[in-house]
């Protein structure tokens, strides 16, 4: 039985199992996404039966604790330096399954020498990537995902692109690299995209499995503290907006013919044998 | 003598194995010829290192190439980082898997490396890192210098933690340093850091090619699932104090340990010495020379020879200044040992220092020069 299944039903209510890899309740804000994210790992891990061989790779910021909340082995990683961390505990071990946790600023600034370079390299490990557009636990300030005209602790009157520069659309920048073979962005708006973030980690986990490359799920989440708005409005602003500036989709499932019709390096990743 | 050229194809260690085959009496004992980096490297690969992390600068550049060859010959791990910050924390994270595991870089690089090094020693995982040193500060030179000395004994990365220190002065020993850092790196589970600098890194020496075997552990804090056991978590945060004050006393009992247990250093002709130089890696080679031609001059001079440098033998250098008229520091930098000398002898014998910085090797002539001055001056004193 998988955590999806019901475990009873009584006067209309469906009551789920938790899923055994959930550890402990979470200590998030209300309406943050990070407790959902954090649940469909534990389900997907749970049900393709992965739990026991899998290694979390933590990063900083607000998923810091992740660790206390997802019954994995879990190793700590320095700000941004999740993908690095992830490529030496996957080399050294490549039987096992190795993930990242990682959020916008720790991945998109900090970080963004390692994410390109691991997969460039196409390291066997996967990305789950939680873009919520804000530095949420240092206080709300502007990240390299926060939308053009966001205001922000840090973007007071708005992020200026003049002088802040614009969104940093990461997930579609791998997507043009040969060693990433799988790409998704999705979103934990409401129930049916909660559903499809679900499809596309299992689907992550599955090509890390066959040991072809790198594989990203960003998943486009809420900072109902950070961006000043209810739980239920944060959710509406995330369906409204951020959906509106990153649209979800696949954008590389190469096992699946799925690649981006985006113009390829040519020659400098051939073979010199191949005729040059 | 065999010469190796590099690349190699023959292997050194190869070399040593055909000649237990027919190893007689008369047979010298065969040397091959190494440069410090593959020396270093191959010690490492026939330590049992499981992976290697390391990215390209001058002059360590060798180290990475030897490994770049003979890790995936030996079915290994080897990576190129994009930075020397990726590199430690790819170490960081073979470790945490159960790796043996060993990184090198020289100044610059060794900076970047700071951050993880902090990280790596809060979460009690073992890596052995080399540092060939290079004059600074900044981009600085690719001459050979020891001005890390203050940053790898005293510091290197943020926050309370000390991290064995050790230094070879000749590639001979450089080859057996490398077993003994990870010896210690396993033992303690903490980073140790190996600090040669440019020559031994890029010097040629005949060395007898004794690249002992280490045999493996099985710890039971690494991470390879949660199979049938509790989760385990490897990290350095504790956000209560509390917690993490007794995280830092649980590190510095080990240091206490480690200070109490793996002091190592050398002497020569301490026995009537009451001139004593002290130097650790090249500079005490020149140091050496210096003693001799001083003993020429019938001064009667020795050589103190630090090999850990943290924990530094203070209580050995204190015996061994027992009654020295002066104490003098070689280093090839402004002078940073020196202040470990100053703090171990209390002022028990005046403490001088003789050094060139920037890449520019102290000679043996300076070296006598500066000590003749001394000598001279404190005679006049003492009249």
């Amino acid at each position: 039985m998988t955590a999806a299944e019901p475990v009873t039903e009584q006067e209309g209510r469906t009551i789920y199992r938790r899923p055994l890899l959930l550890s402990n309740p979470t200590s998030y804000c209300p309406g943050c996404g990070h407790g959902i994210v954090h649940r469909l790992l534990a389900e997907v891990l749970e049900e393709m039966g992965l739990g026991a061989k899998t290694i979390l790779v933590g990063s900083v910021g607000c998923s810091v604790f992740a660790y206390d909340f997802l019954a994995l082995d879990s190793v700590e990683s320095p700000h941004g330096r999740a993908a690095a961390v992830a490529t030496g505990v996957k080399r050294f071990r490549p039987d096992k399954v190795v993930f990242t946790y990682q959020g916008d600023g720790d991945l998109a600034a900090i970080g963004t020498a390692e994410i390109v370079h691991a997969a460039a390299r196409g390291e066997r490990f996967t990305v789950v990537f939680v873009n919520n557009g804000i530095y949420g636990m240092t206080g709300g300030q502007m990240a390299p995902t926060t939308l053009a005209g966001q205001k922000t602790t840090s973007s007071p009157r708005g992020r200026d692109v003049a002088t802040q520069g614009y969104p940093l659309p990461v997930t579609e920048m791998l997507s043009l690299l040969p060693g990433v073979h799988y790409a998704a962005r999705v979103s934990v708006a409401d129930p049916g995209h909660v559903g499809k973030a679900k499809q596309a980690l299992r689907r992550a986990f599955e090509v890390q499995l066959e040991d072809k490359g790198f594989s990203i799920v960003e998943v486009l989440s809420t900072c109902p503290v950070g961006w000043g708005l209810t739980p239920t409005e944060a959710m509406e602003r995330l369906r409204d907006i951020v959906m509106e500036a990153y649209p979800v989709g696949t954008f590389v499932d190469r096992g699946r013919g799925i690649a981006p019709a985006l113009p390829q390096p040519g020659a400098a990743h051939r073979s010199i044998t191949e005729g040059f | 003598m065999t010469v190796v050229d590099r690349p190699a194809s023959a292997r050194p260690h190869s070399a040593a194995a055909s000649r237990a085959h027919g190893g007689d009496a008369e047979d010298a004992p065969q040397r091959v010829l190494m440069k410090g980096n593959e020396a270093i490297a191959e010690a490492a690969v026939a330590a049992g290192c499981d992976a290697y992390f390391g990215y390209p600068i001058t002059p360590q550049a060798e180290l990475l190439e030897w490994m770049a060859r003979r890790m995936p010959e030996e079915g290994r791990v080897f990576v190129q980082a994009e930075s020397e910050l990726a590199a430690i924390n790819m170490a960081l994270g073979a470790s945490a898997a159960g790796a043996r595991v060993l990184v090198s870089s020289s100044s610059p690089g060794i900076s970047l490396m700071a951050e993880g090094m902090s990280y790596m020693a809060g979460s009690r995982l073992p890596v052995v890192l080399v540092n060939v040193m290079r004059g600074g500060p900044g981009l600085g030179s690719i001459g050979a210098a020891q001005g890390d000395y203050l940053q790898a004994t005293k510091g290197h990365g943020h926050g309370d933690y000390r991290v064995p220190v050790l230094g070879p002065s000749s590639i001979s020993e450089a080859i057996d340093l490398v077993r003994e850092a990870f010896i210690l790196a396993e033992r303690y589970r903490t980073p140790v850091m190996i600090l040669a600098d440019g020559i031994l890194g890029q010097a040629m020496e005949p060395v007898a090619p004794t690249f002992k075997t280490l045999a493996k552990r099985q710890p039971d804090w690494i991470l390879d699932g949660a199979d049938h056991r509790e989760p385990r978590v490897l990290k350095s945060l504790h956000l209560r104090p509390e917690d993490l004050e007794a995280h830092d006393i649980e590190l510095h009992e080990v240091y206490q340990q480690i200070a109490a247990n793996e002091i190592r250093w050398a002497g020569e002709r301490l026995e009537d010495a009451d001139v004593l130089l002290v130097a650790y890696g090249t500079a005490a080679r020149v140091a050496r020379t210096a003693v001799e031609r001083l003993r020429d001059e019938g001064v009667r001079a020795g050589l103190f020879r630090p090999i850990t440098l943290w924990p530094f033998p203070a209580a050995a250098l204190r015996e061994a200044a027992t009654g020295a008229r002066v104490v003098m520091a070689v280093e090839m930098s402004a002078g940073q040992m020196v202040e470990d000398v100053r703090l171990a002898l209390e002022g028990a014998a005046p403490v001088f220092h003789h050094g060139r910085m920037g890449g520019m090797v102290p000679s043996p002539d300076g070296v006598v020069d500066t000590m003749r001055r001394v000598l001279a001056s404190s005679e006049e004193a003492a009249r």
